[in-house]
């Protein structure tokens, strides 16, 4: 399955293949790697296969057919897809079955996709390792003993994996870019408001947003074509046309200005030698291509961890409150008392990243400190914003790192919060800002896969998209080399 | 390390949590860790600065106030822990 999603859409059109036989191959596929890579919360194949037939049965009679059509696709287990059994990762939503679809889900099925299993995730978003997972971690196709990434962990092991070619995950700080920065795929998170949230089960809702992980360039530009768009649905979703990401593409960079971050490269040169060579090869690849390259400053980019981690628990402390076992999930009766019921109930349904995080928020609200965390955390949020917007006034794209590391180790750094925390350092700053960023495979340190993330003025995906696409069709970073799990495949250690 | 101003039984109350004593423990030092990166932002002056409460502000967002198909009852109460004919059912709320 190393095909891409418009090769295989292709391949179904022209009547090569049909789309049961390549769902039927993906789902095969999947669960031959789950006891290596425990990607999926569950598989769907009764939905699977009733779209694949119904795409089959469009191919026969000749209609037109969706640009997505027949293509196995991941979706990340916090988007509901009515009927469906959907956790955000978290025990207090263990039997939860979706009584709508989301926005999203709805688009990916209009568009001819098909979902094949939900896949695992740090509970309900918050983490960067998918180790806090209430169903237990994923691995890293590239590093078993490795960790995916998070929060959208599954979505990238399972891509990385070359499962299924395409996955839906979320970002509200880093969650798409530094799991895909880690599996050897391209992950974009889009500018805030440009995909409908309907339906995603929310963390931070000034920041959460959906996007595409993907195998190359060519099918994020195709995917954000699909799901983006204003949605009657999200008030947030802004009603702007759509562009045909896609035809955006381009293969050179002659007149593009790529701002480089002082900052960051300060940063990375101070935390590994090894990463901070990685990049720079990168910006001359860039400047080869024709690019231009600028130095730009974003001096509070420093502050975006601390203002991140008020901000987005004070939101998740709000968005979380629904879970008291009244009206769905979860529910552990007290001694008779409703207090006594919720209090049980949060108890024993969320795991402890959760809980840190919801009291964090409920403290940075709370009478008497609110002026002092959240609204000084929005004060220095509009910092960041601005410093964007001044280095965007002398680029046209930043290139910089998408994370400090390549993967490390499970358990490395389950004890110690903020040194997961720190994972996040280069993500967090545009999730703030709200601009669109993604990040595209850059080679390898110590081995293991790095991804290099390009940033763009608000609703420029269209940019940023073409210059990742020329950057990664001169280089090829992610066919350089074979997975962990492929080579295991290939040897005959694994099914399939 | 950086003073930990969490009363964290308070604020748990708060967030409708019950933790363990060693829950409470162990998140007060982590919290202790994260409290240094926050002590930081208390050095800028901001005092002039406008708050971003979402970076792509949209205002006055508005929509025809026309009835549209929503949730069946059925539907919403599918998830209910617990429930009596068209209601969730809870503990008692009111004496």
């Amino acid at each position: 399955m190393a095909k891409t999603g418009h090769e295989i859409r292709n391949a179904i059109a022209r009547k090569q293949m049909s789309a049961v036989e390549v769902v039927e191959a993906a789902l095969a596929h999947a669960q031959a790697l789950e006891p290596q890579l425990h990607a999926y919360i569950r598989l769907i194949p009764e939905r699977a296969l009733a779209k694949a037939r119904a795409i089959d049965e469009q191919v026969k009679s000749g209609e037109a057919l969706g640009p997505l059509a027949g293509v196995p696709v991941a979706v990340k287990d916090i988007f509901c897809v009515a009927g469906e059994i959907t956790t955000a990762g978290s025990k207090i939503l263990e039997n939860f079955r979706a009584p709508y679809s989301a926005t999203v889900v709805d688009k990916l099925d209009n568009a001819g996709a098909v979902i094949i299993g939900k896949t695992n995730m740090d509970e309900f978003a918050m983490g960067s390792s998918c180790e806090n997972s209430a169903f237990g971690p994923t691995r890293n196709p590239w590093d078993l003993e490795g960790v995916p990434g998070g929060s959208s962990g599954g979505s990238a092991s399972t891509v990385g994996a070359s499962t299924v070619p395409i996955g839906l995950g979320t970002d509200t700080g880093g969650s798409i870019r530094e799991p895909a920065s880690f599996c050897n795929i391209v992950g974009v998170k889009p500018t805030y408001g440009r995909v409908s949230r309907y339906g995603m089960i929310a963390f931070a809702s000034s920041l959460d947003q959906a996007g595409p992980m993907t195998g190359d360039v060519f099918d994020a530009a195709q995917t954000l074509s699909v799901i983006a768009g204003h949605d009657p649905m999200d008030s947030t979703s802004v009603d702007m046309p759509v562009p045909d990401y896609a035809a955006a593409l381009r293969t050179d960079l002659r007149g593009v200005r790529v701002g480089i971050v002082s900052e960051f490269e300060t940063e990375i040169a101070k935390n590994d030698p090894g990463m901070a060579a990685l990049y720079k090869a990168a910006y001359a690849d860039l400047e080869r291509l024709g690019a231009r390259l600028v130095d730009v400053r974003l001096p509070h980019a420093r502050y975006g961890l601390a203002t991140y981690y008020l901000i987005a628990p004070a939101e998740c402390s709000s968005n979380l409150a629904r879970y008291d076992g009244a009206r769905y999930g979860r529910r552990v009766d007290g001694d008779g008392d409703v207090f006594t019921m919720f209090e049980q109930t949060r108890a024993e349904g969320f795991g402890d990243e959760v809980k840190r995080r919801i009291i964090l928020g409920t403290y940075a609200l709370s009478a008497g400190y609110y002026d002092a965390y959240y609204v000084r955390a929005q004060k220095i949020r509009t910092l960041i914003k601005q410093d964007f917007d001044a280095a965007f006034e002398s680029c046209d794209v930043i290139a910089c790192p998408s994370v400090s590391t390549p993967a490390f180790e499970l358990g490395a750094k389950t004890q110690d919060p903020v040194a997961m925390y720190l994972m996040d350092y280069f993500t967090i700053p545009m999730s703030l800002a709200g601009v669109p960023a993604l990040s595209v495979p850059a080679g390898y340190v110590n081995d293991l896969p790095v991804g290099l993330q390009i940033v763009a003025r608000p609703f420029e995906e269209a940019t940023m998209l073409g210059i990742a696409h020329a950057y990664e069709q001169s280089t090829h970073h992610a066919q350089a080399r074979t997975s962990q799990v492929a080579m295991l495949s290939s040897a005959g250690r694994t099914g399939s | 390390m950086a003073d930990v101003p969490i009363d964290i039984d308070h604020v748990s109350q708060l967030a409708r949590i019950t933790l363990t004593k060693e829950e409470a423990a162990r998140f007060s030092s982590q919290f202790a860790r994260l409290f240094e990166f926050i002590a930081e932002l208390q050095a800028l002056d901001v005092s002039h600065i406008p708050a971003t409460a979402q970076a792509i502000p949209l205002v006055n967002v508005l929509r025809d106030d026309a009835v549209t198909p929503c949730l069946s009852r059925d539907a919403a109460l599918e998830n209910a822990p617990d429930k009596e004919g068209p209601y969730f059912k809870t503990p008692r709320i009111l004496e």
